[in-house]
């Protein structure tokens, strides 16, 4: 890790998370970063033309998305506003240091709305590099920064930004449990679901409409598929024995889940109504934790060979072969969205950490420094990595990016975070 | 003053019952649902869907008073196990022996038996572990007699510890299974 960008980010932290944390409630997630990339790119946000008629800057939203990304570091223009169509003056962008700037104007667009236009431009080789135009009510200046941060991010790397994406995760404080869902930057936080009972193991359906998850408001663990836009849910596993580990196939119709009704746990696919019950695989073991790659194969943890370790097989069925083999604890496999790579959580002399294997050199790479991590998660793009852990005897979640660079902790001021799983990107 | 001590009994007996390995009834009533809905969908494609809150409340149960009766074994329910083992050891033969008996003098009550773990790892691959647990319960209960149909075996993994430090001692008293009788689940 570089020690001098690490120290710039650690003055830069304190006002972010201050930033993130005044406009929160109590159990609101606040966003440090705690690691960047070697190599940042200088990107100035101008202020927008007209954004302070709305209820905050969008180009708050913006900046502070880009700042957390770890790939950008933010280049300081000053209060005065730069419009969508103003000339750029590029020598003092780039006497700033910046390399690229974005310009922007909102103004009314009738009935309560506004417009935004967005200008991004190479301040080296002095062209635009496009622009967006959307309409927003003054109190989608969130989901509008986030958009407007995909565009940058986009337009800058090349591959699509998660600004806009949602996670879940589950709150406990006290006896109480919640399953909430939030925007990727913790902010927007609502509850989906509260119980006296233990919820875990959140997964999104491919669209971004559903969870399935395991409750135990029941006193055993059943899994549930629940509509979020209309609180509605089903019952997607109820047999005899535990119903656990839920996964959605790419097709958004079936689950893998986890069921004891024959005896041992082991894996079958049901579809999301809990119609449909097949065997996937079979084993003399424990089978659990299956995750549905890009490429038609189900990773899961099994025991079969003695300890736990990754398996994989074809969601059509067959043999089952056998993914890690070093060490004695390898558990909790998540595919990366192109299938290349797989993240899982090894124990290594008593640490549970977050490791990445890829999946053609076989090659693998402890990706955190922390010890009591559980449930990975790939961000839609494969860039980052969603985790949880703990510092201090509390539950936080935490990101990495897959190259192990780029670090942020999440957390609230009471309670404890747990089992996250990030969302798909959102369908407009 | 009297209230304040009152306040410290009280934590102290909620101290307690956390700390309880005995399973106990929830005595709260199922909840209403907390509906809230949004009205209507958003007109932009900015703005993301409202979540609509659910509250899962438990039901309530009926008293089983001959299986509380402190003075009557029946009202221990739980067997102990060794780290990473699934083996019920001899001083729980009674317990069990007890319970088998109870189930086949009641054919008609049923009983739910929970496997639990220590915190110690994966979630889910723990709930899979805590199976074990109960099936080794469940096992013992069909060798003594006791009919299939009354019985079940689930898991609830690391998730409901009856103590809540990381110490060997607290491990060891969350690696349990839990018998817990109709009008209890």
């Amino acid at each position: 890790m570089n020690e001098r960008i690490l120290t710039v980010l650690r003055s830069a932290v304190p006002g972010c998370a201050l930033v993130l944390a005044s406009a929160a409630a109590q159990a609101q997630l606040a966003i440090e970063i705690t690691g960047a990339g070697a190599n940042r790119m200088p990107v100035a946000v101008a202020a927008f033309e007209g954004e302070n008629a709305l209820p905050r800057a969008v180009t708050d939203i913006v900046r502070a998305d880009l700042e957390r990304s770890g790939l950008f570091k933010m280049v300081e223009l000053g209060p005065s506003p730069m419009g969508a169509n103003a000339p750029v003056d590029y020598g003092r962008i780039r006497s700033r240091g910046a390399d690229a700037v974005a310009v922007g104007t909102v103004s009314p667009g009738g009935g309560g709305r506004y417009q935004v236009q967005v200008q991004l431009h190479d301040s080296q080789k002095q062209v635009s590099l496009g622009g967006q135009a959307m309409t927003m009510a003054p109190n989608q200046y969130r989901a509008t920064g986030h958009r407007i941060a995909d565009f940058i991010y986009e337009k800058l790397t090349g591959e699509p930004g998660v600004f806009s994406t949602r996670i879940a995760y589950v709150l406990k404080v006290g006896p109480r449990y919640e399953l909430q869902i939030a925007d990727a930057d913790g902010s927007n936080a609502q509850t989906a679901l509260a119980s006296k009972e233990p919820i875990i193991s959140p997964a999104w359906s491919p669209d971004g409409t559903r969870l399935a998850y395991v409750s135990f408001e029941s006193k055993k663990p059943v899994v549930y598929v629940h509509s979020l836009a209309t609180g509605q849910r089903n019952v997607a596993a109820n047999f005899k024995g535990s119903n656990s580990a839920p996964a959605w196939a790419p097709d958004g119709r079936r689950l893998a889940v986890v069921l004891t009704k024959d005896g041992q746990s082991q894996l079958y696919s049901v579809n999301a109504d809990g119609s449909g019950v097949q065997r996937l695989a079979s084993s003399a073991g424990i089978d659990t934790e299956p995750s549905w790659s890009i490429d038609g194969m189900i990773y899961f943890t099994s025991d079969r060979g003695g300890s736990p370790q990754i398996y994989r097989v074809s969601a059509g069925g067959g043999t089952a072969e056998r993914v890690t083999f070093e060490g004695s604890y390898n558990v909790s496999p998540r595919p990366s969205p192109d299938g290349k790579s797989l993240v899982y959580v090894s124990r290594n002399g008593g640490r549970f950490q977050i490791t990445m294997l890829d999946l053609a050199s076989r090659q693998t790479q402890i990706l955190t420094d922390t010890s009591k991590d559980e449930s990975p998660s790939f961000a839609p793009n494969g860039r980052m990595i969603l985790y949880a852990t703990e510092t201090g005897g509390r539950g936080v979640l935490a990101a990495v990016s897959a190259d192990g660079r780029v670090k942020q902790r999440l957390s609230v001021q009471s309670g404890d975070v747990r089992e996250p799983a990030w969302g798909p990107q959102p369908r407009n | 003053m009297k209230f304040a001590r009152l306040t410290l009994s009280l934590i102290a007996v909620g101290l307690l019952a956390a700390c309880s390995s005995a399973p106990k009834t929830d005595a709260d009533q199922a909840g209403a649902a907390v509906e809230e809905r949004s009205s209507g969908a958003s007109t932009s494609g900015v703005d993301n869907s409202r979540v609509v809150p659910v509250d899962a409340g438990s039901a309530s149960g009926t008293g089983i008073a001959a299986l509380k009766d402190p003075k009557s074994i029946l009202s221990k329910r739980s067997v102990l196990f060794d780290y990473d083992s699934y083996v019920i050891k001899s001083e729980y033969q009674a317990l069990i022996e007890a319970h088998a008996k109870f189930l086949l003098a009641n054919p008609k009550m049923k009983m739910l038996i929970q496997g639990n773990t220590d915190e110690r790892g994966s979630r889910e691959y723990n709930l899979a572990l805590g199976q074990k647990r109960a099936d080794a319960v469940k096992k013992a209960l069909s060798l003594l007699g006791v009919p299939e149909a009354q019985l079940e075996s689930v898991s609830l993994g690391e998730e409901k510890p009856s103590c809540d430090e990381s110490t060997e001692s607290c491990w060891a008293a969350n690696r349990r299974g839990d018998m817990l009788y109709s009008g209890e689940f």
